[in-house]
Parts: C-alpha cells; sequence; structure tokens
C-alpha cells in the first residue's frame, strides 16, 4: 500500500511540474506592456512588446519589416533596425522584445525606430483568425496586423504594379457588393512564391479564400500570403 | 650559381603575375568604335524608374520597341522601378559582381557613388561630340536632337567635375497645392508668391478647435495643414534661398549650420502646434489633400496627377473625398523678389563593358530616349517637362499646354499648371554640387527635418543642445566627416599590407641578385679578356 501511495504521489509531483512549466505564449517580461496596454498608448509614444515573429519583408539596408504577434493581438514593425544575421533568426515563432515609438501612416498603426532584442520562449505561430464577418464594418481594425482569413471573396481584377510581374500585385476584391482592396507585397512574397504566382493566375469572378497579415493603407489592405481558388 | 639564380628570378615573377590577377581587372576605357556592327546581337539591359504610373511603362515599352525596330541587332530588356533608392542599391549591388545594367535611370548624386569603380560609368563628351554617332549624329537612325537642342542648364545638370556623365531624361521642379477654399474660408488671401511666414500664419489660424475637438476649418478630428513630401528638398531649398551654405562643389559640408538650426527649431515649435509633418511620418501629402486633411501639400510636379478633388490618380475612397479649388503655387520661399527652387527629375547613364559594340547601342538607346515622341509623351504623364526645345517648341507640345483643363485626365488643369510652373520657373532652379558623399549629404539634410519632427512629436524637448547632438549623429550616421575637405585630398592609406612589403621585398632581392650576376659576369668577363 505504502509503494502505491509513494508511486501516486511521485506520479502527482510530475504531473504538477509539468503543469507548472506550462508554455503561456501570453506571458510579458516585466516591465513590457500588455496589448491592451500598446492598444490604449497615444500616436507618438514610447512603447515596449514582445511578441512572436509571424513573416518578415525582406532585409534590407540594415533594416526589417516584421508583423508580429501574440495572443491578444498584433504589431507592425517598420523597418526596425537589425543586422542581416539577426535578420536570417527572425523565423516565425520566434519571440522578440522590441522597443520603439506607436505611429500611424495612412491608417496603418506600427513600431517605427525600433530596435529589438530575442527573447528565449518556446516559438508560438498564430491560427488564422476568420475576420470575414468583419468586412465593411467598424470592428474589422480591432484586428489590425493580425494574421487572419478571408472566406468566399469575389475576385474584380488583378493588376501588376508595374503591368508584369516582378513588384507588388493589386488584387481587388468583393465582398457582398463592397470592393476591397488586397495587396501581394513583393518584399514579403516575391514573385517565385507559390501564393505571387497564384494570384497572378486569378482572373474576375474566380470565388476565393485569402489569409494575410490586416494591413491597412487608407482603409483594409490585406498582405495576402495564401490563396485558394475555390 | 646561374641556375639558381635564374630560378629565383623566375619565382619572383612568377608571384608578381600571380598577385596582379588575384586584384579585381582593370575596366578598359570605352573608346567609340570605327563602326557599329549591325551584323552582331546585341543584348542590352534597361533599369527604368516610373512613378507607379502604368502610362509610364506603356512608354518604355513602347520606346524600346520602336528602337528595336530601328536596330534589329539590339534586343532592350526593360527592368522597372518605382523608387530611385533601390535603383541605386541595386547598382552598388551590381558593380561588385560586375553585372550592371547597360542603360539606367538614375541621379548625378548616385552617379557620383557609382564613379568610385573603376571606370564603371562611361564619360558622355565624346559620344555626344561624335559626328557619326552623337547627338544629331550622320549616322544615327532616328531624328536625334543637336547638343544645342538640349536645354544647357539640365544637361550641365549631369557634369561631375568636366565631364558629362548623365544625359537629363525628363526635369521637374517641386510645387506647393493649396486648398485655396480653406485659405480663404480662414480669412487669408493666397499672395503672388508663396512665403513660410504666410503658411505658419494660416496654419496656426487652422489648428484652432471647435468644442467637439473637430478643426473648425475642416469639420474633422483629422488635420495636418501643411506636409512635405521630400524633406531632403525642403532643407537644400530653405538654405539656398537664405544664401546660407550647403556644400561646396569640392565637397566641403556646409549643411550643419546656424540657417539650419534656427530653420529646425522654428520648424520644432510649429510641429509642437500640429502645424507641420512628412511624408515618412504620415502619408502621401495628395491623400491628406484630396481628404480636405491638409492646406499646403508640398510635393513634387510629377505628383501632379494625384492633386486634387478630381485628381485622375486617387489613393483614397471616393466618400472621404472633399470638394475643393485646389491653387499651384511655387514652394514657399523667403525672398519673394528672387525665388528659387530645386531642379529635380530623371537622367540617364551608360555603363561601360567589355564589348565596345554594346555600349555603343546602349549609347544609341540613351540617345533615342530624347527624340520627340518620347519626350512629349512621357512629359504628359506627369507634371515633367521634356529636356529638349526641339521637345518644347514642337507643335504637338504647344497644342498640348494649350488645353489645359480641357478634360480630367491628359488636360487634367493641375498637371499642366504644375508643368507650365516648371517651365516658367526653369531659369531660377538649381541643383546642389555633385561629389561621391553627395548623396549621404543629402539623406542627412531631410534626416534633420524628420528628426526634429519626429522627436517634438514625441514630446522630446529640442533646443540648441538637441541640435548639436542630431548634427554630431548625422555626421556619424552618413559618415560625412570622412568626406568634405578632405574629398579632393589624397586620402591616407596607412601601412601596407605584409604580402605587399614581401613581394616588394622579393622584387628588391630579385634586382640585387640580377645586379650583383652582372657585375660578376663583368668583372669574369675582364678578368678572362686580362688573361688573354
Amino acid at each position: 500500500m505504502k509503494k502505491i501511495i509513494a508511486v501516486l504521489m511521485l506520479l502527482c509531483m510530475v504531473v504538477s511540474l509539468v503543469a507548472c512549466n506550462k508554455f503561456d505564449p501570453a506571458a510579458k517580461s516585466e516591465g513590457v506592456m500588455t496589448y491592451a496596454e500598446y492598444d490604449a498608448a497615444a500616436m507618438d509614444a514610447e512603447v515596449v512588446i514582445e511578441a512572436y515573429v509571424q513573416a518578415t519583408q525582406s532585409w534590407w539596408d540594415n533594416k526589417i519589416t516584421a508583423y508580429l504577434q501574440d495572443p491578444d493581438g498584433a504589431y507592425f514593425c517598420y523597418e526596425m533596425a537589425c543586422s542581416e544575421a539577426d535578420a536570417a533568426k527572425l523565423t516565425a515563432g520566434t519571440k522578440i522584445k522590441v522597443k520603439g515609438y506607436k505611429g500611424e501612416w495612412a491608417g496603418e498603426v506600427e513600431i517605427m525606430n525600433a530596435t529589438f532584442e530575442f527573447v528565449e520562449s518556446e516559438k508560438w505561430v498564430a491560427e488564422a483568425t476568420d475576420v470575414t464577418a468583419f468586412l465593411g464594418k467598424d470592428e474589422l481594425i480591432k484586428h489590425q496586423n493580425k494574421f487572419v482569413t478571408f472566406k468566399g471573396l469575389t475576385v474584380v481584377s488583378v493588376e501588376y504594379k508595374n503591368g508584369e510581374p516582378g513588384d507588388d500585385i493589386y488584387v481587388t476584391v468583393s465582398k457582398d457588393g463592397a470592393e476591397y482592396s488586397f495587396c501581394v507585397e513583393r518584399y514579403l512574397t516575391d514573385p517565385d512564391t507559390a501564393v505571387y504566382k497564384a494570384v497572378g493566375e486569378l482572373k474576375a469572378g474566380d470565388t476565393v479564400d485569402i489569409d494575410g497579415f490586416l494591413y491597412w493603407y487608407e482603409g483594409v489592405n490585406t498582405h495576402i500570403t495564401n490563396v485558394v481558388k475555390k | 650559381m646561374k641556375r639558381l639564380i635564374c630560378a629565383f628570378i623566375a619565382l619572383v615573377l612568377c608571384l608578381a603575375c600571380l598577385s596582379g590577377c588575384h586584384g579585381s581587372k582593370r575596366q578598359e576605357l570605352f573608346e567609340i568604335p570605327e563602326e557599329f556592327d549591325t551584323s552582331k546581337q546585341y543584348e542590352i539591359t534597361f533599369w527604368a524608374k516610373n512613378d507607379t504610373n502604368l502610362t509610364q511603362v506603356a512608354i518604355y515599352k513602347k520606346a524600346v520597341a520602336d528602337f528595336e525596330a530601328l536596330y534589329p541587332n539590339v534586343k532592350v530588356t526593360l527592368r522597372l522601378y518605382t523608387d530611385y533608392g533601390r535603383i541605386y542599391s541595386d547598382v552598388i549591388t551590381n558593380i561588385a559582381t560586375g553585372t550592371t545594367p547597360n542603360v539606367c535611370i538614375t541621379y548625378p548624386d548616385h552617379i557620383a557613388t557609382y564613379l568610385t569603380g573603376d571606370n564603371t560609368v562611361v564619360p558622355l563628351d565624346e559620344l555626344m561630340d561624335d559626328e557619326r554617332f552623337g547627338l544629331g549624329g550622320s549616322e544615327v537612325r532616328f531624328e536625334s536632337p543637336k547638343q544645342d537642342e538640349i536645354i544647357e542648364k539640365y544637361l550641365d545638370e549631369g557634369m561631375i567635375g568636366d565631364e558629362h556623365y548623365a544625359l537629363p531624361f525628363l526635369r521637374s521642379t517641386e510645387a506647393c497645392y493649396v486648398n485655396k477654399t480653406f485659405v480663404e474660408k480662414l480669412g487669408f488671401t493666397l499672395p503672388e508668391v508663396l512665403t513660410w511666414d504666410f503658411i505658419w500664419e494660416v496654419c496656426e489660424k487652422a489648428v484652432e478647435k471647435d468644442a467637439d475637438g473637430n478643426f473648425i476649418v475642416n469639420g474633422q478630428p483629422t488635420l495636418l495643414p501643411c506636409i512635405y513630401k521630400s524633406t531632403d528638398n525642403m532643407m537644400i531649398q530653405i538654405l539656398r534661398q537664405q544664401g546660407a551654405d550647403y556644400s561646396t562643389a569640392e565637397g566641403e559640408i556646409g549643411l550643419f549650420n546656424d540657417t539650419a538650426r534656427g530653420f529646425l527649431l522654428d520648424l520644432a515649435d510649429h510641429t509642437a502646434n500640429g502645424e507641420f509633418s512628412t511624408f515618412k511620418i504620415s502619408s502621401y501629402p495628395a491623400n491628406f489633400l484630396n481628404a480636405g486633411q491638409c492646406i499646403f501639400a508640398i510635393d513634387s510636379t510629377a505628383g501632379a496627377t494625384w492633386m486634387g478633388s478630381d485628381a485622375p490618380l486617387i489613393d483614397i475612397a471616393e466618400d472621404r473625398l472633399v470638394e475643393f479649388e485646389t491653387a499651384v503655387m511655387t514652394v514657399p520661399q523667403f525672398d519673394t523678389e528672387n525665388p528659387t527652387m530645386i531642379s529635380q527629375g530623371p537622367s540617364v547613364c551608360i555603363f561601360n563593358k567589355p564589348d565596345h559594340g554594346e555600349v555603343l547601342a546602349s549609347w544609341l538607346f540613351a540617345q533615342f530616349l530624347l527624340t520627340n515622341d518620347v519626350q512629349i509623351s512621357y512629359a504628359q504623364t506627369e507634371g515633367y517637362v521634356p529636356v529638349t526645345s526641339k521637345a518644347q517648341s514642337s507643335p504637338e507640345y504647344l497644342d498640348y499646354l494649350s488645353r489645359e483643363g480641357e478634360d480630367g485626365d491628359m488636360y487634367y488643369d493641375i498637371k499642366l499648371k504644375a508643368t507650365k510652373l516648371t517651365l516658367d520657373y526653369t531659369e531660377k532652379t538649381f541643383v546642389t554640387p555633385v561629389f561621391n558623399g553627395s548623396a549621404s549629404l543629402r539623406n542627412a539634410a531631410g534626416q534633420l527635418i524628420e528628426e526634429v519632427t519626429k522627436a517634438t512629436r514625441r514630446g522630446k524637448t529640442v533646443d540648441d543642445e538637441y541640435i548639436d547632438s542630431l548634427y554630431d549623429e548625422m555626421i556619424s550616421l552618413y559618415r560625412l566627416d570622412g568626406i568634405g575637405a578632405g574629398s579632393g585630398e589624397r586620402a591616407e592609406l596607412g601601412e601596407l599590407p605584409p604580402t605587399s612589403v614581401m613581394l616588394l621585398s622579393l622584387i628588391a632581392a630579385a634586382w640585387v641578385f640580377i645586379g650583383i650576376y652582372v657585375l660578376v659576369q663583368t668583372l669574369k668577363k675582364r678578368k678572362n679578356q686580362g688573361n688573354t
């Protein structure tokens, strides 16, 4: 009996230890803002956040633009100071601490003039949030910068920025009679990527599901990362 | 002994040859070929910049097709950019790998950096003067402008030192696009020449709010009365208009002076009052202007098609557009009797290649960009002006200018007004000196304004101490202490690397051995002669 009790106690301890070490992706270091605090911060205020890299645009001139998210919200870090070596380490799921200034450019709320440091952590990658129902509604902007998905959109037009493949692709889609401008951002998904090619082959009238980052440029302007033609 | 000395000399010579091979191969100076070999196929690349304007892309494509029809042995591959900075960066990368384009749209400031390579960019003087293939040359297969048909002021902008390294492609200047309706609603009348004093006076009045926190003038919660697109131009023009230093032709830096300081401190006050912002901080001036959220939008005349309630190119939702009257004015001045403004716009340079025939093909294509058809059609896409008097005085172009406001597209009144402003003030425009480092200096000039604006918005104290620190930071960031007065002098290169010291020592030792050998042989010979 004693042996059984001892084994049970040991089992309980193991379970407790595992529970104690459970990874909490929303955890923040001391002095770091929660998403709610960041959201409430005034424009031009200094901000310090921790979040997980979801994707980056191509590194250039010792700078990198990153799409970050934590379980509570998302952040767009525009042209963070970054060495080429560190840029290679900014893979999806990597946790970083970012210090910069909150700003707004053409409606896109972003962190400007930022620096960052790596935070030791397990990786965390966001599931796409379905925001189809929020299209055309004020609620959509609350999900700004998140990795999102839209279901059942109709392609209105697909235009290459320069009239031919190589640069951004402007995609106009419609839902319930309203049109929206989305974009394949070539520094996020370059012309060699599957999504760039897939979007280039879309035709007006196609029905599609689209995944991407909920970027803003004078209105919603999702940076497309995946498209599925129905 | 003889064998030993020979072996030693051979070793030294081999080492010398090998070390010579290790360095980068020198690019030969370009010489104009006797003939243009039409039996040979040439493939040239043209890196071109457009203003995110598909009509401009179509014009480039037509120019390529028309040129290829005239020269069937030349294939031109077009690579399109919408950003001069990216072209600059890509060219620098490709200089290192020897894969530069053949023809490239660029700024003279950038060419000055390209020239630090080894015969990288082709000087154009001999090509322009060549009787057969030069401007208006006898063997050119199209109606090319003669040198005196290119506006001299624009042609001279492509000079670096005593030589031309760029042909002007098109020219523009900056303009202030004013919401005249709001200015008058605020109780002001636009002067003939806009001044900074007038702008700040209007801005100060414009930022008054009602009890709900909306701006009285537009009834909206957002208003940035004055937005400047290119803050480098802003600083450069402010200094020039006040007769202050920027840089000398020799590359001495004068930017960090008290005139700049005074303007920056003044700008901080207006920024703190919510009167001023920049493109980099807030977004395109046109978007704010068209939404009734900006009164003075200062941007290139080549951005005119985006300006105004009825602009043919619009980036904001239709329901955000506000109806107002747009005035197109010169950039704000300090001396209204003597207005001055920047001359800007794309230029074309040619990169050197081992095959001189390929370079000649590049030159012919660059020259083709100055033909009336290309010049006029491209100029009509925006508030650009052709760079040749031949195009400017052509009936087709004069007809275009006479039709201001006939429609909202080709003859869009704001675009035509911006074009006429550029033409009317050609002689009042200026460019800054070009030298290796002038591109960095230009960036620093703009960054001073960006940093002061950001710091003010972020609640930092902008005073003399801040400006002192900012000057130091910019000098360091853009490495401006490494250029300037020293640019015309020989740089101190430091001690020779150990391998070079060893090689030179070996060569010296070889000569010593050769000398000893010759001396020994001579003495032996004399001795033998003496014995006989």
